[in-house]
């Protein structure tokens, strides 16, 4: 039991997908504009990880290694489409507003990362429990991002009018270079926090391999 | 005519797929350290895009849709690109070695690329005809590339810059971005 909470309480802070390994930003920045979206996105993320490594962790030992990648792609679009339908039939507005960040979950490098690095490896309860862990890892950032935007950006929370009405609205933290900008301020003020409590400690460096090349490029050998 | 420049520059410069849509986000940091590697990805990505488009619009509007199965888009196209991304770098490998090497080896990271299958399902929701298909695949992977470039251009000078320390890393790279987007925003009122 203590062994599945270390499991799920490392996706939180300590291998954190946006802030430390660095996966899945796109989808992060894009849905942000506004609270609502950003925990529509968490939840819909959340449910196709833990789902997709419930299944690969059963299977694990079923699947062959050298076609392992089209299997776990063919899980996860499943349960990206029946997500997609969920979500256009009980949430049709929040449906609308994310577009196309629905279906690329499909190819969300923390889905892809997670089900490869972890549970194609472990049992069941540890891939649900790292699934749990990383999906709200995942979504917390996703409220950090949204509340800064929603606040600055529109004057209101969920929907809310919460500054006075004196205040003017930033319109930039809702445009996509305010996304990028508070994402590189929360992501300083994370990195300096971790320097500070790892001071000394040297964290392992963590690999994703969906987004830049192996250090001995393959084609090298090829 | 003008339907296809409209389509071109709107989804090149305005719309543009990096910096106004946060797509593809992951390889524009990853493999913007360098500038060659940059452009190849950059052509890979391209390449790819035109040809999963040419793919993938036959597939949609002549099969799923007069069946009614629209609903396996998402599995259906994932597929189809992670095959036609096998052939091409199969077929690269055995008959132009050349091409292979300048961008063969980023094949494999492109499966996983959220442009390419962004691209088809945007030739979906937005009705595109073939060819505005295709128009607006080759747009919206130069698009890609030219971000790239932009972004591998300005890291080159940050290598030597005077960095805070609580910006080191991916902060500063972000910020950047921040300010590029800024840039491109003015592209906004280009078209009606």
């Amino acid at each position: 039991m203590k062994r599945l909470f270390g499991v799920f309480v490392n996706g939180l802070i300590v291998e954190n997908p946006l802030f430390v390994i660095m996966i899945g930003l796109c989808s992060a920045m894009a849905v942000t504009t506004t609270v609502a979206n950003g925990i529509g996105m968490g939840v819909a993320l959340t449910f196709v990880l833990v789902m997709s490594e419930l299944i690969i962790s059963l299977f694990r030992n079923l699947i062959p290694e050298s076609i392992r990648m089209p299997i776990f792609l063919i899980v996860i679009a499943a349960f990206t489409t029946i997500m997609d339908l969920e979500m256009k039939a009980y949430f049709p507005a929040l449906s609308k507003s994310m577009g196309v960040f629905i279906p690329l979950v499909v190819v969300n490098c923390i889905v892809m990362g997670r089900v490869e690095a972890f549970s194609s490896k472990q049992p069941v309860g540890d891939a649900v429990a790292d699934g749990l862990g990383m999906g709200i890892g995942y979504t917390w950032v996703l409220l950090a991002l949204a509340v800064v935007r929603e606040l600055l950006g529109n004057g209101t929370l969920l929907g809310f009018q919460i500054m006075p009405s004196s205040f003017e609205p930033m319109i930039f933290f809702i445009l996509p270079p305010g996304g990028f900008l508070v994402f590189a301020l929360w992501m300083a003020a994370s990195n300096d926090l971790r320097r500070k409590l790892l001071a000394g400690r040297k964290p392992a460096p963590t690999q994703d391999s969906c987004c830049t090349l192996p250090d001995n490029s393959s084609a090298e050998k090829a | 005519m003008s339907d296809l420049i409209k389509i071109f520059v709107a989804a090149f410069l305005i719309n543009n797929i990096i910096l106004m849509r946060f797509i593809a986000l992951c390889s524009y940091i990853g493999m913007t350290s360098d500038v060659g590697q940059s452009v190849g990805m950059g052509l890979a990505v391209t390449f790819v895009t035109v040809m999963a488009s040419a793919v993938t619009w036959p597939i949609y509007y002549w099969i799923l849709k007069p069946n009614g199965l629209e609903f396996l888009e998402i599995l259906v196209f994932i597929v189809v690109i992670a095959a036609l991304v096998q052939l091409v770098e199969f077929y690269l490998r055995k008959s132009v070695p050349t091409l292979y090497h300048a961008m063969g080896i980023y094949l494999p990271l492109i499966t996983t690329n959220c442009a390419i299958l962004a691209v088809t399902f945007d030739q979906i929701t937005s009705n595109y005809n073939f060819v505005q298909s295709i128009v607006f695949a080759v747009a919206v992977s130069l698009g890609y590339l030219l971000a790239m470039l932009l972004l591998a251009g300005v890291r080159q000078r940050l290598k030597n810059s005077p960095i805070p320390s609580f910006m080191l890393d991916t902060p500063i790279l972000y910020l950047t971005t921040s300010i590029i987007a800024v840039a491109f925003m003015g592209f906004a009122g280009l078209i009606k």
